[in-house]
């Protein structure tokens, strides 16, 4: 058993909340995992992307060669795209259909979903609307977690009990936002 | 014994942690900030060691070196330019050697994701002439700076680290074991840390004789292994640090893998070495950075009967970092099965000043105060400012090294071009930019520096800074800069023509003058607030 993830956004979206989550559920499921993340100058709004390995054996690599990665998980559309070289001729794309213009060159969105859609299969929710849904625009990222929990090899429970453990610091209201965020991602994949 | 998430750079702290660490310095430079930044945090907590962001490298590895003559275990980190910087004591501390073990950790960054340059620290090792260690994975990071002390006692010498971005940014789990206590204080004696000629002559013969000796301890240690495929004498492969995994991922689902000698520890384990180089015709070496093994095992004019493959022979790309599909491609195995891509054009999205930074109004500000004059220079430094090259600002003409802003606008000075204007942050002035502007200072230079006070070390995530607020304003007058050439503005869009025309007054005036620009970084203002 192994999933190989590249996890896809703009500096400040919070990709590497999802790989906090999604690591430390790993741990809980007694599987192995390798994830690399970007620090520094790129984070500045720039491109960011993390390599994430889920195994129940050795994982050697900490990057995924190209046309290995099992899903592309982008909290933005462009992104999504930005990285479809290394997905598995079957693999499965989940991204957010808001766009993050900080540039100005930004493609036609409807064109830049389109080219998602060709994926074998793709799940493309409104984060955005949904996470306001939830209680909190800044929950997007845990929506498209949510959205990509039915694909994960990992327990439901676990992915939950890590948000929780994630946000119970900073508040109740916050925490049952980003819960009920997951919900609503999850349930706007199985939708579709 | 438990499990732990870990950064690369996590693992070599906590492995440090639980060496005993005594006390550790470090100046934040991706990517080696985590290192110091985990240790800040689990010194806080424990009180069990001193943590400490110096004021730059060259000054933290001192620290560690005093605190390792004073019987202590001490660690020192940075990036790899940061060794440069460094670069002085760390040879010398080869001569010294170490009493209390000391660690010294540098991050390399081939393919220069956030660096000037893609310099290879194992030469260091090599230059200095002492242990180093290069780990494949977490558990050997934290392993390794285990034994890194260990290992530093045995020989009484410095034991250099040298990770890549990969690893230090990379996270997974680690197995950590009990925590060893701290060492007793016991000052170091003796005539080896004072390096006149005479002791130093001595001293440098002693480390010589201890090579042989290094290279043995490197044949046995536990972080090398060889693999002879005695089916297979026609091809093998050395691989070192993380090019070590990138090569068993290309081989993982084979039968019989070729020969293999996994390096991890330097000096070169010669008989490891010899005896792969013997088993086959031809070695590939991957390894990440420059081709210091395979450089080493080809010698100046080759291996006779054998083929040598690597960086320099052209077999894998000469710089940049390596991945799994460029290992792949060297090994002559092609590339996997992948989705054809959309075609569609994907704009770049390069990293950017966060929208409302201040430097951007400084930026703004200089721009225009400085328009129509053909011959002015802006010399640039190194933090997110450095970001004011790129559109929309195209603000800066350089951008070499830490407080390399003023010392070259001094230069440029000199050697005639006007305006001479430097661009420096609080941080990096505190690092590097003192000295510099005391020269200028002394000869009244006729240049305009712009030291860029948002209060924190903002590039590598908000490390505190030495050269901010008014004591930075009185270090500045204590320097010599002539008071009435000191000048603060308040870089906002409001205060925008009160600014231009302060910079264009200080610009005008023949002679040295200081600008502070002050406003806190907003990202450092909203984790407060938060
Ligand atoms: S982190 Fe601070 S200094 Fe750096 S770009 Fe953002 S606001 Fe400016």
């Amino acid at each position: 058993m192994k999933q190989d993830i590249i996890l896809a956004g703009v500096g400040g979206q919070g990709i590497l909340s999802i790989a906090y989550v999604i690591d430390n559920a790993a741990l809980a499921d007694g599987l192995t995992f390798k994830q690399a993340e970007v620090h520094g100058m790129a984070q500045r709004g720039g491109a960011v992307q993390s390599h994430l390995r889920l195994a129940d054996g050795t994982i050697w690599s900490d990057l995924i060669p190209k046309g290995q990665a099992d899903l592309i998980l982008s909290v933005e559309p462009l992104e999504a795209l930005r990285y479809m070289d290394y997905l598995r001729p079957d693999g499965t794309v989940v991204t957010s259909s808001t766009p993050f213009k900080n540039i100005p060159d930004y493609p036609d969105v409807a064109q830049v979903l389109e080219a998602v859609r060709k994926a074998p299969r793709s799940v493309v929710v409104d984060a955005e609307k949904l996470a306001k849904e939830a209680g909190t625009v800044k929950a997007q990222n845990i929506v498209l977690l949510g959205a990509a929990a039915p694909v994960l090899i990992l327990k439901e429970a676990s992915l939950r009990a890590t948000i929780d453990q994630l946000f119970r610091g900073r508040g109740l209201p916050i925490l049952e936002a980003n819960l009920k965020a997951f919900d609503l991602g999850r349930k706007a994949a199985l939708g579709q | 014994m438990s499990r732990q998430i870990l950064l690369g750079d996590e693992a070599v702290a906590l492995g440090a942690v639980h060496a005993g660490l005594s006390a550790a310095y470090s100046y934040p430079g991706t990517p080696a900030s985590e290192i110091m930044e985990y240790l800040v945090r689990l010194s806080a907590e424990s009180r069990a060691f001193a943590a400490v962001w110096s004021v730059n490298e060259k000054v933290a590895y001192e620290e560690a070196l005093g605190a390792s003559f004073a019987g202590k275990r001490a660690m020192v980190s940075f990036k790899h330019v940061g060794l440069n910087v460094a670069a002085d004591p760390f040879m010398n501390s080869a001569i010294t050697g170490a009493n209390g073990g000391l660690l010294a950790v540098s991050a390399d960054d081939p393919g220069m994701h956030s660096s000037q340059n893609e310099q290879d620290s194992r030469f260091y090792v090599q230059f200095a002439q002492i242990p180093g260690f290069e780990p494949s994975d977490h558990q050997e990071a934290y392993d390794m700076a285990r034994e890194a002390f260990d290992l530093s006692e045995k020989f009484g010498l410095p034991v250099l680290m040298r990770l890549v971005t990969r690893l230090s940014h990379s996270r997974s789990a680690v197995e950590t074991r009990e925590a060893r206590p701290q060492n007793e204080l016991k000052k170091g004696t003796g005539k080896d840390w004072i390096l006149l000629p005479g002791n130093a002559r001595g001293r440098f013969s002693q480390l010589l004789d201890r090579q042989a000796e290094m290279v043995r301890c490197s044949e046995e240690s536990r972080f090398n292994r060889l693999e002879l495929n005695a089916g297979d004498r026609s091809f093998g492969v050395i691989a070192s640090g993380i090019a070590y995994n990138y090569f068993r991922e290309a081989v993982a689902g084979d039968a019989a893998p070729p020969s293999f000698l996994k390096i991890s520890t330097y000096p070169l384990p010669e008989s490891l070495v010899r005896r792969l180089v013997a088993h086959v015709d031809k070695v590939l070496v991957l390894e990440d950075g420059y081709p210091f093994i395979e450089r080493q095992v080809r010698g100046l004019f080759g291996v006779p009967g054998k083929t040598v493959l690597g960086r320099a022979s052209g077999d894998v790309p000469a710089s940049g970092e390596l991945t799994p599909d460029i290992v792949r491609r060297a090994l002559g195995l092609g590339p996997l099965p992948a989705l054809p891509v959309s075609g569609l054009p994907l704009a770049n999205r390069p990293p950017q000043l966060c929208a409302g930074c201040p430097h951007a109004d400084t930026f703004k500000a200089l721009n225009k105060a400085l328009e129509g004059r053909a011959g002015a220079s802006v010399f640039g430094d190194i933090g997110c400012y450095t970001l004011g090259a790129l559109p929309p600002f195209n603000a800066i003409n350089s951008c070499v090294c830490m407080g390399a802003s003023i010392s070259m606008a001094r230069g440029a000075s000199d050697a005639g071009l006007h305006p001479a204007v430097s661009v420096i942050g609080d941080s990096t002035f505190a690092h590097s930019g003192i000295t510099p502007l005391l020269g200028a200072a002394r000869a009244d230079a006729d240049m305009t520096v712009i030291i860029l006070d948002n209060a924190t070390t903002a590039m590598t995530g908000g490390q505190p800074t030495y050269g901010s607020g008014q004591p930075l304003l009185r270090l500045i007058e204590g320097l010599g800069v002539p008071k009435e050439h000191i000048r603060t503005i308040e870089p906002l869009p409001k205060n925008h023509e009160t600014n231009v025309r302060i910079i264009r007054d200080e610009i005008e005036h023949r002679g040295l003058s200081v600008i502070v620009a002050v406003r806190e970084c907003i990202q450092e203002q909203r984790k407060k607030r938060s």
